[in-house]
């Protein structure tokens, strides 16, 4: 398990200033530590996409953005995803919980579940699941992604690596 | 009033703010007739010139944010209308070319001529919502609306009017973020 204090703390040092997203019970305890620092803004949107627009504005506005989502609004995402972001290279990290992994999940998110990596892929959207042992390793690939090219990076969230609110 | 002719007040009297125009035939119209370093064409992403504008907004509190959107953008994302109030950054200025048409794919209906905008704006919890359907009020209403504590909302309700052979923004999209960065980043 990750603890939620210190991975802000860690995405804060590394130069993330502006967050945004819509909440999923697996990134409760990083969205309650968010809303809790008066230091680290952030801020609900009402959907998914509405969220890649505020932080790709956020981030031409001179902010580095973190755009928190469950999986399921990826598929919300897509177009602004592939007509904005990516075309303009205007990049994002996108942290996304990973509902319906492994098939053990309500039935919403079964198929969401399957597909999340294809349809990343698909996407040209690069990612890499977190887990509690590589968060140094991603974060550079994140980094690199985010400030030599410019694009959107995803770290794939499953249930129980950051503790839960509800 | 023609939709060019709304654009046509308001563009005179932008200084060097940071501009969100929403895509299609908003873009095409003011890239056609001023093209300016601080004007963020969104050639895609439908709807989302509301919330990038407003990113520029929480980004930049001390400039102006302007957005030039559509009826059309405005009912794909009227969430983002509620995200605007409740973050209320004072220095947003929303502005929106109703011409009760998606113009650009072919003058389809939206629902803006059932659907009052400005009331909409207004009860999401705008501060300062103006309504402009004479050319003559358009630039009063765009100064008042620069002037206060925002957010503001100026509804234009306007006549289509897009000449289709008007060429679509030349500069790629890559260059766009780059001439609108240096403007919206600038001290």
């Amino acid at each position: 398990m990750l603890d939620s204090k210190s991975f802000v703390d860690r995405l804060r040092s590394a130069g993330f200033d502006f967050y945004a997203g819509v909440p999923c019970s697996l990134l409760s305890g990083l969205i309650a530590r968010m809303e809790s620092d008066a230091d680290v803004p952030y801020y609900p949107a009402v959907r998914e996409d509405a969220a890649v627009g505020l932080c790709a504005g956020a981030y031409m506005g001179g902010k580095l953005p973190v755009l928190l989502m469950q999986n399921s609004g990826l598929g919300y995402s897509l177009n602004a995803f592939t007509s904005l972001n990516l075309i303009y290279k205007i990049p994002v990290l996108v942290i996304m919980s990973w509902r319906g992994c492994g098939g053990k999940d309500a039935p919403e998110h079964i198929i969401m579940g399957r597909i999340n990596e294809q349809l990343l892929e698909t996407s040209e959207m690069d990612y890499a699941e977190l887990t509690d042992e590589n968060q140094d390793e991603v974060l550079e690939r994140a980094m690199k992604k985010i400030k030599e090219e410019r694009l959107p990076f995803t770290l794939l969230v499953k249930k129980g690596l950051f503790d839960e609110r509800h | 009033m023609k939709g060019i002719e709304a654009f046509q007040e308001l563009l005179p009297l932008l200084k060097d703010e940071p501009v969100t125009l929403a895509n299609g035939f908003i873009s095409r119209q003011v890239y056609n007739l001023e093209d300016r370093e601080g004007n963020f064409y969104m050639i895609g992403s439908m709807g989302l010139a509301s919330s990038i504008g407003l990113g520029v907004a929480l980004a930049q509190p001390d400039k102006k944010s302007v957005i030039f959107d559509g009826d059309g953008n405005v009912l794909m994302a009227m969430g983002t209308l509620a995200m605007i109030s409740a973050a209320a950054p004072k220095n947003l200025v929303h502005v929106v070319v109703d011409n009760e048409a998606y113009e650009s794919t072919g003058k389809q209906a939206t629902l803006s001529n059932k659907i009052q905008l400005d009331e909409v704006a207004r009860g999401t919890g705008y501060p300062l919502v103006m309504r402009a359907e004479k050319k003559e009020e358009i630039g009063p209403a765009f100064k008042k609306l620069m002037d206060s504590p925002g957010p503001g909302f100026l509804l234009i309700k306007a006549e289509p009017s897009f000449d289709s052979s008007m060429g679509r923004v030349h500069h790629t999209p890559e260059e766009i973020r780059d001439r609108f960065m240096k403007v919206a980043t600038a001290k």
